[in-house]
């Protein structure tokens, strides 16, 4: 799965990568794939397996989220584990433990 | 034709449709492959085959990366995950896959540390809050993923990460087109090129289907419209006589890839001497490895692996489904024995897998379909 998301700044204290707004959610998204893109605040981007694959436009976006909203259950499960995503906290925490337990089958297809 | 499952545009989709039927030539049936499970799944949501003339038909690809992991690699990845101090991760589609000693899911219940991941990042994560544990991520992908797995595993080397490898099973999609276009069983009149793994790849490396194999190819998108649209130039270079690359996605897949992500992989990763694909069987030259440069993050390298070739059940049928030689209904225990809950078969599990995706969606359509032409 592709995700689109909104870029709302990109991380200076973090290399390659960008806050984005993904479903209304913000997370920091690894956009080092896109480095040639020279991306900005504003850009939208494809997300997957937590790592900006291709720079995309309005429309594209607007068009991905209507058929990802149409595909239920994969895409609420995708969002599901984005969210519990901790890639975006990277340098915190370094005790937490984090990766989900295995009580929740289906999730994150690539 | 009954229009069962009503997108936006369907409107267009039946102008498409009829443009389409305009180009059959009369006594001829005409076959196309979508190589990509992401395809496979809007065709079956949204009962696209329905929309086509009869003697337009598609047939699902091998382009679902779990579906095509053998049996003796799920086994390889349990004997890693049982190992002492072991935490292995994956995404959460890969959980359920069998091997010949059971799925990651049983390993777990069995006592081995084993994690869903939404991103090989996560996997770095956990290494790093974990440093007296060896932590492995379960790579599998095609060429959609193998730049991110190859992006952790430089970050790791960066920050001089010791506890962290990958058990690299990623595939490339090209000689698995090649394979199935020298498979005597299957004659096809072209191919619905994939769209994530060429806004990786580009056009390029499908150059080969039409000028070795005389077949036309099209890169497309993942809406309705686009599979129909992409159809619909298919026909139109049968029609015309003319087999080349065309790019129906390219609001999305440039035409020469990703130069970054090409060289981020090639840097990480080269091609195995060869592969075993589910269905498929060995296939030269067709996987991923990781180099001997970053061996210090290579599972493979770093533990001992049954290697065993591992037998499919004779009941299941992934093999034929994978080809397209068989549709998901045909085989033998589809959606008795088989289920998603209870898959036999990786086609079954995956949400990208065929039997998954008409399990879900298009028997339902199909039953319709029967039921409103009575």
């Amino acid at each position: 799965l592709g995700i689109p998301g909104e870029i709302v700044e990109i991380m200076a204290d973090r290399e390659d990568f960008a806050m984005v707004s993904v479903a209304g959610v913000k997370r920091a998204v690894n956009i080092g794939l896109l480095e040639d893109e020279q991306l900005r605040a504003g850009d939208w981007i494809l997300i997957h397996v937590g790592f900006a694959l291709s720079k995309i436009d309005e429309a594209e976006a607007a068009a991905a989220l209507r058929m990802l909203e149409g595909m239920g259950q994969a895409y609420a499960d995708e969002l599901l584990a984005l969210a519990a995503s901790d890639s975006a906290r990277i340098r915190e925490e370094r005790s937490a433990s984090s990766g989900q337990p295995l009580s929740s089958p289906g999730g994150a297809a690539r | 034709m009954r229009f069962v499952d009503e997108f936006r545009d369907a409107e267009k989709a039946r102008v498409l449709a009829a443009r389409i039927a305009e180009l059959c030539e009369p006594g001829r049936r005409y076959k196309f492959m979508e190589v990509c499970g992401g395809h496979t799944h809007t065709i079956y949501k949204h009962g696209l085959e329905d929309y086509l003339p009869e003697t337009v038909s598609l047939v699902h690809g091998p382009g679902c990366p779990v579906c095509v992991i053998p049996m003796g690699r799920v086994d390889d990845a349990i004997a890693i995950a049982e190992q002492p101090d072991v935490i292995m991760t994956s995404f959460g589609d890969m959980l359920r896959v069998p091997g010949g000693r059971g799925s990651f899911f049983d390993s777990n219940a069995a006592g081995a540390d084993i994690r869903m991941v939404y991103s090989p990042l996560d996997s770095l994560k956990i290494a790093r809050a974990n440093p007296d544990k060896r932590v492995v991520f379960m790579a599998i992908g095609m060429e959609t993923t193998a730049p991110s797995t190859a992006m952790t595993v430089l970050r790791a080397a960066a920050e001089g990460l010791d506890n962290f490898s990958i058990f690299c099973n990623h595939v490339t999609i090209i000689p698995a087109i090649k394979a199935i276009l020298d498979s005597p069983d299957m004659r096809l009149d072209g191919f619905i090129g994939p769209g994530h793994v060429s806004t990786i790849v580009g056009c390029r490396p499908y150059e080969y289907v039409s000028r070795d194999y005389n077949k036309p190819l099209v890169c497309a998108g993942f809406e309705p419209l686009d599979i129909l649209q992409s159809v619909y130039m298919l026909m139109r270079q049968v029609h015309e006589g003319r087999a080349e690359v065309e790019n129906q996605y390219a609001r999305v897949v440039p035409w020469n890839g990703n130069a970054k992500a090409l060289a981020v992989m090639a840097e990480v990763m080269e091609l195995r001497p060869y592969f075993e694909w589910r269905g498929l069987g060995f296939i030269s030259q067709s996987a991923l490895q990781v180099r001997e440069k970053y061996a210090a993050f290579d599972a493979e390298r770093i533990f001992q692996l049954p290697g065993v070739r591992v037998a499919d059940p004779k009941a299941c049928q992934c093999g034929e489904v994978l080809k397209g030689v068989l549709r998901p209904w045909e085989c033998k225990v589809f959606g008795t024995a088989c289920t998603p809950e209870t898959p036999i078969g990786t086609c079954m599990v995956s949400s990208e897998g065929a039997c998954a995706a008409y399990y879900n969606f298009g028997r339902f359509t199909r039953e319709r379909v029967k039921a409103a032409s009575r």
